[in-house]
């Protein structure tokens, strides 16, 4: 379906996951994280090009994963992106909504 | 003489050798089969075991009915593989091979989670995983007057991923027998956005929770259990208290893989999903619980990749090029209590939906919903994987890869 975030249509999920990683930009990341009352701090940045770069090179995400980033603990990770920050951050980041579901 | 190695005489390891024995040439090749213990465990059983369905000796045997003739069986325990010389070396000898087949599984690991084997392991806080876990919940069970219940589950992938729900279920049940529902509060903790691990699934069903006045708790990562105030802590400060607490440890594979330098983070090898040969090393097979490919952890899993792994030793003995021919096909039953199961079939891509099953329009077992039918499907499972499964003899009417037939695709799965 057609979302249209900060004045930009992007194709996403029924959920809000961006399908096409090449139509997200900082404003969508920005305006996804406000629906989520996320303020992007530079660490978030961080972790969202983290994120970005393990999709790119076909690395399943996890929680476990996150404790090997070097970019954040799991602990920070939760603080950063409330409420299921898997799935928050990776909204955010406009890649697929980890499939840890098997 | 060529050689075939098998590591692990479990599920997977048992049926490959049942497999190969009668395709293999034997004037070309010596299939081993090495596995430390003696006894095989049929591993659905532990989930009967604490309710009291199923006695001890419905579910294990002496491993060594299952090994056919003409495979040499080696009771020891494996130190290590050498995959760069074609070497396993085990406790007082080493193997060389042409081919090896790992199939070494997974098992819980509660040292991952701090506090899990605290001073309250085993007294209020059991797994049912193993025989001797699933044992004393059943006594924990027998004597216990009530309280919150709190069934958990640690992180994924797990073996059997329907079997946490599977035992909230029972209770539930079990408890109303005994007479003592309304004693016991019983809250389901998955760290999921759902019950069901497959979203279609969540949707169809979510109403037996409802149905069961099971409590749910939903994208719960665990942090730490905190023996002294009898709470499960997440990374978020979510606290949930118990006062017996039946949990799913984290599921890894085994530490021969570990110490051998061919897994991943969990100590599963990387693994082909659709030729089931390891991404590093061309002669090197892997099947069932010890891979990675993104599949469920079941013994429906490897039967159907028992049938395409065993073509494809075949084929690569004869230097042919694999089949990729594994879907990620599973079966599964799932019981939902007072005698009653559902039926879910699925594979890599297609979700599980509504239908029949094995025959289109037929049945006799309905997919997605429950029936008695289903249930005794379930039960008679244990007759069929002794004295079928472990042989490696073919389930009639179904097939390794998923047929469409009979399926009513009514859910919407989120892609």
């Amino acid at each position: 379906m057609d979302l249209n975030i900060a004045g930009i249509r992007v194709d996403a999920t029924e959920e809000g996951y961006l399908t096409d990683v090449s139509q997200w930009n900082k404003e969508i990341a920005i305006e996804i994280a406000k629906e989520h009352n996320i303020e992007l701090t530079d660490k978030h940045w961080e972790v969202i090009s983290w994120l970005q770069e393990q999709v790119k090179n076909d690395i399943a995400l996890s929680v476990r994963g996150i404790k090997k980033s070097g970019v954040i603990d799991i602990k920070e990770f939760y603080a950063l992106f409330p409420g299921g920050p898997l799935k928050v951050s990776t909204k955010i980041a406009g890649v697929p909504k980890p499939k840890s579901c098997i | 003489m060529k050689n075939l190695v098998i590591l692990g005489a479990g599920t997977s390891g048992t049926m490959m050798a049942n497999h190969l024995v009668s395709k293999l040439p034997k004037k070309e090749w010596k299939i081993s089969i090495v596995d430390q213990y003696k006894t095989h465990y049929y591993q659905p059983g532990f989930l009967f075991l604490p309710f009291d369905t199923y006695t001890e000796d419905q579910v294990k045997k002496t491993g060594k009915k299952f090994i056919p003739k003409g495979v040499n069986y080696i009771q020891k325990k494996i130190e290590k593989i050498e995959a760069e010389n074609n070497q396993v070396i085990l406790e007082d000898e080493t193997l060389n091979y042409d081919i090896l087949i790992i199939a070494t599984g997974s098992k819980i690991a509660p040292e991952e989670t701090e506090g899990l084997l605290g001073p309250l392991w085993k007294k209020d806080i059991f797994d049912f995983y193993t025989f001797e876990g699933a044992l004393a919940l059943r006594n924990k069970l027998r004597e216990w007057e009530g309280g919150k219940l709190v069934v958990h589950l640690t992180e994924m992938p797990i073996k059997c991923p329907v079997a946490p729900l599977e035992f909230a279920f029972l209770a539930d049940s079990y408890f109303r027998e005994k007479g003592m529902r309304d004693k016991v509060e019983i809250t389901y903790v998955t760290p999921l956005s759902g019950a069901f691990t497959k979203p279609t699934c969540t949707k169809a069903l979510n109403y037996l929770l409802e149905e069961k006045g099971i409590n749910i708790e939903i994208d719960f990562a665990i942090e730490r259990v905190d023996n002294e105030n009898k709470k499960i802590i997440d990374y978020a400060e979510k606290e949930i208290p118990f006062d017996l607490l039946v949990t799913i440890p984290t599921n890894m594979g085994d530490e021969v893989i570990e110490r051998s330098g061919l897994g991943d983070d969990l100590n599963f090898v990387p693994t082909h999903k659709h030729t089931l040969q390891s991404v590093d090393h061309d002669n090197i097979f892997v099947i069932g619980d010890a891979t990675n490919v993104p599949a469920s952890k079941a013994g429906s899993v490897a039967h159907f990749e028992a049938e395409t792994l065993t073509d494809n030793i075949i084929l690569y003995t004869k230097g042919y090029k694999l089949k990729e021919e594994f879907d990620g096909h599973a079966n599964c039953f799932i019981e939902t209590g007072n005698n009653k199961a559902l039926l879910i079939d699925f594979n890599y891509d297609q979700e599980p939906v509504h239908g029949t099953f094995p025959f289109s329009k037929i049945g006799p077992l309905k997919l997605l919903k429950e029936s008695v039918f289903n249930h005794w499907g379930k039960l008679a499972f244990r007759w069929i994987y002794w004295n079928m499964l472990l042989k490696g003899i073919a389930i009639p009417f179904v097939s390794r890869n998923m047929s469409f037939k009979g399926k009513i695709f009514d859910i919407k799965a989120d892609k």
